[in-house]
């Protein structure tokens, strides 16, 4: 249902083993409420992304339930320690069933 | 008389103390990305007597909106930069084209923001970009020409705008330019609304000054189109000047106005040597 979304990360290219690295992700989505009626007074379903999140290697970074007060283009902010070279997999979850995905990998410096 | 002079003074000591409460952060320079080095002041052009320094109204801004814009990935307005890196590859109306069709790609095109809004031969005017990308749609591509603030549009100013970011302003004044130029100036001088305010009442006597809680800005529109926070929305030039002149309490010219494009001429060249900056981040 969504239309227009696409996902957004900004990950470091390299690291130093042991570094705390800071992850930006953003998608943009238009976070419909489920609260809003439109002119005629029909109330506009709900349709949110409800659920991010990242894994490094597979192993869990985050992982966040997402509600209707969100606002639209959620933007998550968050450091991970990287103790090898590997890949970030970042997932989101919409209402509609819809999965969108992308992964960057990171190196040692 | 003791009493007016001692609250005056009172006042002179606390406008100072908001001022400079208020400058936080105004010396800093700004490069976005790491890499696009902005001249956010500079020397103002030669037709510009009254102001010695023109200033991007990025250095009016708080630390944390200058920051914003510092990063692609941390401007808000850039996300409708990539809409219209889709809508410029997307084929439209009943010639088959889009824009790539002749302009191959966005940073094929950097340089052009710069330079408008400029003279056009053929239409026997002066043009902004806005009318320009119109003209393409309709003349060339046979597609149908898109409101002037609307967001398709905002969206495509902003994509030309940050493929020139770093390069300089530079609109033509003279020659056949000259006297939608003039006009310009005129409607920037000319006091307006119930408030009896022109463009230069602010942002040019008052610029650095507070307005209530606003920090007033010179009023370059070098930055245009505009992310502002309040809004959560790209802000294309004519809507921002129909806000001033509400704002004077009078009624506004319409966006796309021969009125606007004349004073957009004139404001974009009190600019002229500030870098382009679009989509800018303000509040």
């Amino acid at each position: 249902m969504a239309s227009g979304v696409k996902p957004r990360v900004k990950v470091p290219k390299t690291a130093s083993a042991g570094d705390s690295v800071t992850i930006k992700t953003l998608i943009s989505h238009k976070m419909e409420s489920g609260q809003r009626k439109d002119k005629e007074g029909n109330v506009i379903p709900r349709s949110i992304i409800n659920r991010f999140t990242c894994a490094f290697n597979g192993e869990v970074v985050v992982d966040v339930a997402m509600e209707p007060a969100i606002s639209t283009n959620p933007y998550f902010e968050f450091e991970a320690m990287v103790k090898e070279a590997g890949t970030f997999a970042f997932t989101w979850y919409d209402d509609d069933g819809s999965v969108y995905e992308t992964s960057k990998d990171i190196a040692m410096a | 008389m003791r009493n007016i002079m001692t609250s005056a003074a009172a006042m002179t000591a606390a406008f100072a103390l908001a001022a400079g409460a208020a400058s936080a952060g105004q010396e800093d320079d700004l490069t976005i990305n790491g890499e696009i080095d902005i001249v956010v002041r500079t020397e103002a052009p030669a037709h510009l007597d009254a102001i010695d320094t023109i200033y991007s109204g990025w250095v009016y801004r708080s630390d944390e909106t200058q920051a914003l814009q510092m990063d692609d990935f941390d401007n808000p307005g850039m996300i409708f930069v990539d809409m219209a890196i889709e809508a410029f590859d997307t084929v439209e109306g009943s010639e088959g084209k889009s824009c790539a069709s002749c302009h191959e790609s966005p940073e094929a095109m950097a340089g052009v923001k710069p330079v408008y809004p400029k003279w056009n031969d053929a239409a026997g005017e002066v043009q902004t970009i806005e009318m320009q990308i119109n003209a393409c749609r309709t003349e060339r591509m046979g597609a149908e020409a898109l409101k002037y603030t609307s967001g398709d549009m905002t969206n495509m100013v902003a994509l030309l705008a940050s493929v020139s970011r770093g390069m300089p302003v530079n609109v033509a004044i003279d020659g056949p330019a000259q006297a939608t130029w003039e006009m310009g100036k005129e409607l920037y001088y000319t006091r307006t609304g119930q408030l009896e305010l022109s463009c230069a009442n602010c942002h040019e006597d008052n610029y650095d000054n507070m307005i209530r809680a606003d920090h007033l800005s010179q009023g370059q529109i070098n930055g245009f189109p505009t992310y502002r926070l309040k809004d959560a929305a790209l802000v294309p030039v004519h809507k921002r000047f129909a806000g001033c002149v509400r704002d004077t309490r009078a009624e506004t010219y319409s966006p796309g106005s021969p009125e606007f494009v004349a004073l957009e001429l004139y404001v974009a060249s009190r600019g002229n040597g500030l870098s382009v900056e679009g989509p800018s981040v303000r509040n």
